[in-house]
């Protein structure tokens, strides 16, 4: 049911610590690839065609590809590990059970685009995280896997990790940047990309904690083994994480394609007693509402869910109960996102504000038809005109509970007396 | 007053790994916080000294970031989790009964604290543990799975 690439040793409590992943063949593929010319390493990552795993799932091979081969200026290596959409928590369960992955998966990428700085941003809140992964950096470099000529090659590569101080915002790759730099964690307009003036105006590469943890075994066995797993739009195995009152939440590592409802039915073994579902948000907050009736339809991929209106976004699963109200989840979401506007943007600031507004008058019994109008304005009029992306993330749930639930809505709308 | 040696000491360090002063500015932050408890007008002039970056751009960063305070706070800040996982989970029922049990009024960014000092009771938004919903934070350390029962146990139990 499972497919372990990444979690295969997960169940040995050695293997997050050096000795452990020692003996579980870790650190060999940094020295496979210090073996390989930078681009072979690269070509390996494409071939992988692995997406990103931060939601954006942009190909990792690619962006590693943008940047520049001939430059004076430094190269850095970031790793995202803010993970703050809701429903999301996989990347805190990698630094819990296999920080060292982690570790070697930035050292690959750090080869392969010839970086000799890496950070690791993890979120402010991740306190005994951030300790765990300090632990480990201090292992890698105590044992030559970091710091000057690393597996007693000529290839230096410093480690920093460094702490966010809550700010979702700091997890949008630009936003993490600036907050990197020591500023506010606000958003660059893009162009210029990261890949040619990132940290300090110099070419970054920005992965998620995932993306970064998964290269060593393809480094390993090679991209093209990693595209032969899952679908051909969604290749290899995923983290999915899965919250709500099913009976046995938490990170399952499966192969790309899997029917959602096994997912839930046989790997999170079903909804609790007395419970029945309702709703599913596939992919982290943003991603749009699931009714069962496409639940049955759908599958864990990039295009599966793309086709349903969704999206695997970061692959976190929110499941709700049929007697939760959905108006109720909807505006704790518009809360969410209202209150995490870094308010550059005009369309962002006040149509975040404005979707809570309206969404805590409706909850509360107050809303009005023309509300339901309001609102669908209101999403549409923030889509793809922002310096980020969180503009969208909030118009997209928007869009989709009311697309979804529309009987929900009306009846919200409705005076009490006369339904 | 002054920044302690011990921190002078830590933050040279940080200053020589970082390619940049002003990049070192957060966990500078987290430092000197540690040491003070919140960040005040004055800590932030020294931290602004120390690192030879402009005032301004310290206070903007301390405001930006919910996780520095610009104010007491109690010894212990729960940091309740009323994001969507957290609610379907019964965070809801669980965040009442901190209210009626310590006396104070939960808010989101910074919640009251109680009289003695010793409780500041926060609502926060997701904290990347919804598996193991409801949770919620007392200064470093995840409360998981909770109970209204479990709470009871946890705030009996600390110092
Ligand atoms: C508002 C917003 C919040 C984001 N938060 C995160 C996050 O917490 N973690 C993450 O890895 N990516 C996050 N991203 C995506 C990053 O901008 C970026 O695409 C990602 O880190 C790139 O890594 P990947 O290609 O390996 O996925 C966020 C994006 C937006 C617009
Ligand atoms: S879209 Fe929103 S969060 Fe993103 S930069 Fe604009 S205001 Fe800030
Ligand atoms: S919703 Fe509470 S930890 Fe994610």
């Amino acid at each position: 049911m499972e497919k372990k690439l990444l979690t295969k040793y997960w169940h040995d409590p050695n293997h997050k610590m050096l000795d452990g992943y020692l003996k579980n063949g870790g650190y060999a593929a940094i020295k496979k690839a210090l073996g390989m010319e930078p681009d072979a390493v690269i070509e390996e990552a494409k071939q992988s065609k692995l997406r990103g795993r931060g939601g954006a799932g942009f190909p990792a091979g690619m962006k590693w590809s943008f940047i520049p081969k001939k430059t004076d200026k430094p190269k850095y290596v970031v790793c995202n590990a803010d993970e703050s959409e809701p429903g999301t928590f996989k990347d805190r369960e990698i630094i819990h059970k296999d920080p060292h992955s982690l570790i070697e998966g930035i050292a690959i990428c750090a080869w392969a685009v010839q970086s000799h700085t890496a950070f690791i941003y993890i979120r402010g809140e991740f306190t005994e995280e951030a300790k765990m992964l300090e632990r480990a950096i201090q292992e890698a470099y105590d044992h030559g896997y970091l710091g000057k000529g690393i597996c007693g090659t000529a290839f230096d590569l410093e480690l920093i990790l460094h702490r966010g101080a809550g700010a979702y915002i700091c997890g949008e790759e630009t936003g993490m940047l600036e907050s990197l730099e020591g500023k506010k964690g606000q958003p660059r307009n893009k162009p210029p990309f990261p890949a040619s003036e990132g940290l300090f105006q110099c070419p970054t590469v920005i992965n998620n904690v995932e993306t970064l943890a998964v290269m060593p075994w393809i480094v390993l066995n090679g991209g093209a083994e990693y595209a032969k797993l899952g679908t051909p739009e969604s290749t290899g195995t995923k983290l999915v994480g899965i919250s709500g009152p099913v009976k046995r939440p938490g990170v399952y590592e499966i192969e790309m394609g899997m029917p959602l409802m096994t997912f839930i039915n046989e790997l999170a073994g079903g909804m609790i007693e007395g419970k029945t579902l309702g709703a599913v948000i596939p992919g982290g907050s943003s991603t749009p509402p699931l009714t069962p009736v496409q639940c049955e339809q759908a599958k864990i991929s990039y295009e599966s869910l793309d086709k349903l209106g969704s999206a695997l976004g970061t692959a976190g699963i929110i499941v709700l109960p049929d007697d939760f109200s959905v108006i109720e989840a909807m505006t704790v979401i518009a809360r969410f996102y209202a209150d995490e506007s870094c308010g550059q943007c005009t369309p962002c600031r006040e149509g975040t504000g404005w979707l809570y507004k309206t969404m805590k008058r409706i909850y509360a019994g107050k809303g009005a038809a023309q509300d339901l109008q309001m609102l669908s304005h209101i999403s549409a009029g923030m889509k793809g005109r922002t310096i980020c992306a969180l503009a969208d993330a909030a118009a997209w749930p928007m869009e989709g509970f009311l697309r979804t639930f529309p009987e929900a809505f009306q009846k919200a709308v409705t005076p009490k007396q006369a339904r | 007053m002054q920044l302690k040696p011990e921190t002078k000491t830590k933050i040279k360090a940080l200053l020589e790994r970082y390619p940049r002063r002003q990049a070192t500015l957060l966990p500078v932050l987290h430092l000197v916080q540690e040491d003070f408890g919140y960040l005040s007008d004055e800590v932030e002039e020294l931290v602004a000294k120390e690192l030879d970056i402009p005032r301004a751009a310290v206070s903007e960063v301390v405001t930006f970031y919910t996780m520095f305070y610009r104010e007491p706070i109690g010894k212990y800040h729960i940091m309740a989790c009323h994001n969507l996982s957290c609610t379907l989970m019964g965070a809801e029922k669980l965040i009442q009964h901190l209210e009626h049990r310590l006396g104070v009024q939960s808010k989101a960014h910074l919640g009251e604290t109680t009289e003695d000092g010793r409780f500041t009771l926060t609502r926060v938004e997701c904290l990347g543990a919804c598996g193991e919903a409801p949770m919620m934070q007392i200064n470093d350390k995840y409360h998981l799975n909770l109970t209204i029962e479990k709470i009871d146990k946890i705030l009996e139990e600390l110092p």
